[in-house]
């Protein structure tokens, strides 16, 4: 049973073939679904198409090794399902293009921050625990609050904060907590490490309560959601650094990506789409990420859990209640599949165009600019103020500083008024007003992190949250 | 008191302002969540609540800035929307001293409030600039002639040159008799080809060095999202630049591309700026709409999200072994293309042969035969006659 908003009901599908209509790849068997305006396939085809491509993709990018262990973030969805059983199939036949990696599967529990009770988190676990065991594969169930294991303070952290207090006490009106969520993201300390780690039922409900304080502390859908991204994704990564992975491969659908690209834009986080949406992932050095499921719609997907008996479960996420403009990302959803449903070829377009484009040219910058990247999302900053002659990035700071007051905005204003001109060519044209500099920690997010940052409401309380998740012993540790 | 009664009248002008300078919710009922009413309640300060201006501190605030959320008085509004405006032009040095600038003025809320600060910047910083107006006539009766009746206006309120260049004129069809033959449907795709060239061809019969057009922030970030949409790669990696079309044509480039649509409403209310706020007659397409729509629900939930689009446009690269169309010139009017006619002259062509769907799909390889003025065989026509 899918649960995706995005995805098309399954009798849609099947209403608009002829009855009696042959499979395209086969001549043989009957058809029973299309996926494109005139591929039918039958039962069995579809299943060959299915797991072509899986394979074909893996094959066509080569970045996954023999021998290699590669671990699988699974979330309960049809997506990720669909994924792990590919794997499956790929490492028990003996087909040609058998796969030869060794995998390993992840899951988040999140329900800390999603509204679940402690009841309703371990009956999920409990389900997600059989499923898991069912494949045979080791796994590694951590929760959202290990983002607040110990040993998280790392080199990069304290060259970013010993920067940031090298200017002036006034400068500094961005308070700890922002500090304190940077470190997280480049964590690279002890991670778990072994198999088959199962939750801990055991945790301080302290912990639980904090991580509760810093999302509704955040004053907007959109930024929880990105902050919730962030931390999964660093997780994730601390697992695999930890149990020795050096892939992680992560199963967002070609619907999901396309939904993925247009909010992304609109979060400001152009310069990154190949990263956040592409094949591969590098951003991260020693781990790789990749999406192997690219080019699956949501519907293939359902179709195929449908007709294959994958089961997935439905996990209630953060923006699972809430309405349609409730946030950016739920908000580009609507807009994707409302879309989609009136011109079809909308979210393949977006795939295509999206294939078009280039990282921002990181490989030129990490000579130029000793790799400078964002804490949060460690993408290389896209906030290098001059590069442009103008800028939507300066021409925002120009904005915020006009409309306060300043010494320079009434000194220039002083002057205009009273302004004659020194007829000597010098006066037309005069240097833009200097840029007064983001504050502190800002100063080493990219442009779209700040955004989520500035959403953060700053309270003692949230700051002490946040302490708590960097420095707080957790019984998770030395676990595995 | 006194005080408070004015400023919840100005308020209630000011929702109308916005009302009729918004007619989406009627083009995209499916996507109607967006209510210029609400929005514009949140733009103006609350008269109950008197709050300060965050800028001089002294005066009493008239509006929340919808950009930054600020709330300002009206002196500081203006003050800081026009140095914007100078910081844009300024950082990305869009003019020299001593050209020649057309100003694109429609009559519209975007080009008036354009040719009003630029003619006033150009006084406060001594840019040294000749501005101009430059104005098409499309021929739809009705709405082009009041337009141009607020554009004569405005000539003389800033006492700048006009020019005004014809449809009729430029290409002997108005739009009222190209939709008689065309219908509502491709309309837009030939009102907006024949009016890229007439302002050009306006701009050199004036001899300007550059023209200047009024869109804005939120044409911009709309743009962004079509082209991402429509997959269009070569004008994706155009459309955020501040000046275009360096080679040949003449120069053109976007003052207030940083300007938020409902900041220019804003100022040209405060500021009682004569102009013409009616949508054109012959409706624009439904897929801008859908655009349109979309970016007016980010921009309420994130009022930055224009700003932060534009940011993405900026910073795409296209990867560099994508095919880009080159530039070449239409060999029957000069002017730029990269086909070997232009889209102008091969719609003029269609409506002039009676096949008016010749522009829009794609018939590339019928150019020669209308290149040698040949005459078209009958599977040619049939498929062009349709429409
Ligand atoms: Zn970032
Ligand atoms: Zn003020």
């Amino acid at each position: 049973m899918c649960q995706s908003r995005v995805c098309v009901s399954l009798p849609v599908l099947i209403f608009v073939l002829r009855l009696g209509q042959k499979c395209m790849k086969c001549k043989e068997g009957t058809a029973i679904l299309i996926i494109r305006v005139g591929d039918a396939f039958c039962r069995s085809c579809f299943k060959d198409y299915f797991v072509h491509k899986f394979r074909a993709m893996l094959g066509k990018n080569r970045v996954v090794y023999p021998g290699e262990k590669v671990l699988l973030a699974y979330s309960g969805g049809a997506s990720s399902s669909a994924m792990i059983q590919q794997v499956q199939e790929g490492l028990s036949r003996d087909a040609p293009k058998k796969l030869r990696f060794v995998p390993g599967i992840v899951f988040v529990d999140e329900g800390a921050v999603c509204g679940q009770s402690l009841e309703e988190r371990e009956v999920t676990l409990s389900k997600v625990q059989s499923v898991l065991q069912g494949t045979g594969f080791p796994f590694h169930i951590v929760r959202l609050e290990e983002v607040g294991s110990p040993g998280r303070v790392s080199r990069n952290y304290k060259q970013a904060v010993g920067r940031s207090m090298r200017h002036g006490p006034g400068e500094e009106s961005q308070p700890q907590v922002l500090e304190k969520l940077a470190e997280l993201s480049t964590a690279d300390a002890d991670a778990p490490s072994g198999t088959d780690t199962a939750p801990n039922s055991s945790f301080p409900a302290e912990l639980t309560e904090r991580l509760v304080q810093l999302f509704s502390s955040t004053k907007t859908l959109t930024a929880k959601q990105e902050l919730l991204h962030t931390l999964r994704t660093h997780l994730i990564l601390h697992t695999a650094r930890g149990c020795g992975y050096s892939k992680v491969m992560s199963g967002e659908s070609l619907t999901r990506l396309a939904v993925s690209l247009l909010s992304n834009i609109s979060l400001g986080r152009g310069a990154f789409l190949p990263l956040d949406t592409g094949f591969s992932d590098g951003r991260y050095g020693d781990v790789l990420f990749i999406r192997p499921m690219r080019e699956y719609s949501l519907k293939e997907i359902a179709f195929y859990n449908r007709l294959f008996s994958v089961s997935s479960i439905f996990i209630p996420t953060l923006d699972t209640k809430a309405p349609e403009n409730s946030s950016i990302q739920r908000l580009t959803e609507t807009f994707v599949t409302k879309l989609q449903a009136d011109f079809p070829s909308t979210v393949s377009t977006v795939y295509r165009t999206s294939e078009k484009l280039n990282t921002c040219s990181a490989e030129d910058r990490q000579e130029d600019h000793l790799q400078e990247r964002c804490l949060l999302c460690q993408c290389p900053l896209d906030t290098h103020a001059g590069e442009l002659p103008a800028s939507a990035f300066q021409a925002t700071q120009v904005s915020e500083n006009l409309s306060q007051q300043t010494k320079e905005n009434c000194a220039s204003r002083a002057e205009t008024a009273g302004k004659t001109c020194c007829k000597q060519g010098q006066c037309s044209f005069p240097p833009p007003p200097p840029c007064r500099r983001a504050p502190g920690i800002m100063r080493l997010l990219c442009y779209s992190c700040r955004l989520t940052m500035k959403d953060l409401v700053i309270s003692f309380s949230v700051e002490k949250a946040a302490e708590s998740f960097t420095f707080t012993k957790s019984p998770f540790c030395g676990r595995g | 008191m006194s005080h408070g009664v004015c400023i919840i009248s100005i308020q209630a002008d000011a929702v109308n302002v916005l009302q009729t300078d918004n007619k989406m919710q009627r083009l995209t009922p499916q996507f109607s969540l967006y209510s210029a009413k609400s929005q514009a309640a949140g733009m103006l300060q609350v008269a109950a609540m008197p709050v300060s201006c965050s800028s001089c501190g002294t005066q009493r605030a008239a509006l929340r800035r919808p950009k930054t959320g600020h709330s300002l008085c009206k002196s500081c509004f203006f003050w800081a929307f026009e140095e914007e405006i100078h910081h844009t032009i300024v950082s990305a040095q869009l003019f020299q001293p001593g050209e020649r600038v057309g100003i694109g003025a429609s009559g519209g809320k975007d080009s008036t409030v354009l040719a009003h600060v630029l003619k006033l910047l150009n006084g406060r910083y001594s840019y040294g600039l000749e501005l101009l107006l430059v104005s098409v006539d499309e021929g739809i009766s009705g709405y082009r002639d009041d337009s141009l009746e607020t554009v004569k206006r405005n000539q003389q309120q800033y006492e700048l040159p006009l020019k005004i260049v014809s449809y009729q004129e430029l290409y002997g069809w108005t739009m009222d008799q190209i939709v008689k033959q065309v219908g509502l449907k491709n309309n837009c795709t030939f009102c907006g080809v024949f009016r890229r060239q007439a302002l050009d061809r306006g701009a050199m019969m004036l001899g300007v060095n550059k023209i200047c057009t009024g869109h804005n922030a939120d044409d911009i970030a709309e743009t962004v999202l079509m082209n991402f949409l429509r997959g269009d790669i070569a004008r994706l990696r155009r459309c955020t630049a501040i000046t275009t079309g360096s080679e040949g044509a003449i120069p053109r480039c976007k003052p207030l591309k940083y300007a938020y649509e409902k900041e220019i409403v804003l100022y040209a209310y405060f500021k009682k700026l004569d102009y013409f706020s009616t949508e054109c007659i012959y409706s624009p397409n439904a897929y801008r709409g859908h655009a349109r729509t979309f970016l007016k629900d980010l921009e309420a939930l994130r009022p930055s999200a224009i700003m932060d689009i534009i940011h993405s446009g900026e910073n795409l690269l296209v990867r560099e072994d994508v095919k880009m169309p080159t530039q070449g010139t239409c060999s029957r009017c000069g002017y730029i293309s990269s086909q070997a006619l232009c889209k102008a002259c091969v719609l003029l062509e269609g409506l002039n042969r009676g096949l008016p769907k010749l522009g829009i799909g794609k018939h590339h390889k019928l150019h020669h035969k209308l290149l040698s003025e040949e005459p078209l065989n009958e599977r040619d026509m049939r498929k062009l006659k349709d429409f």
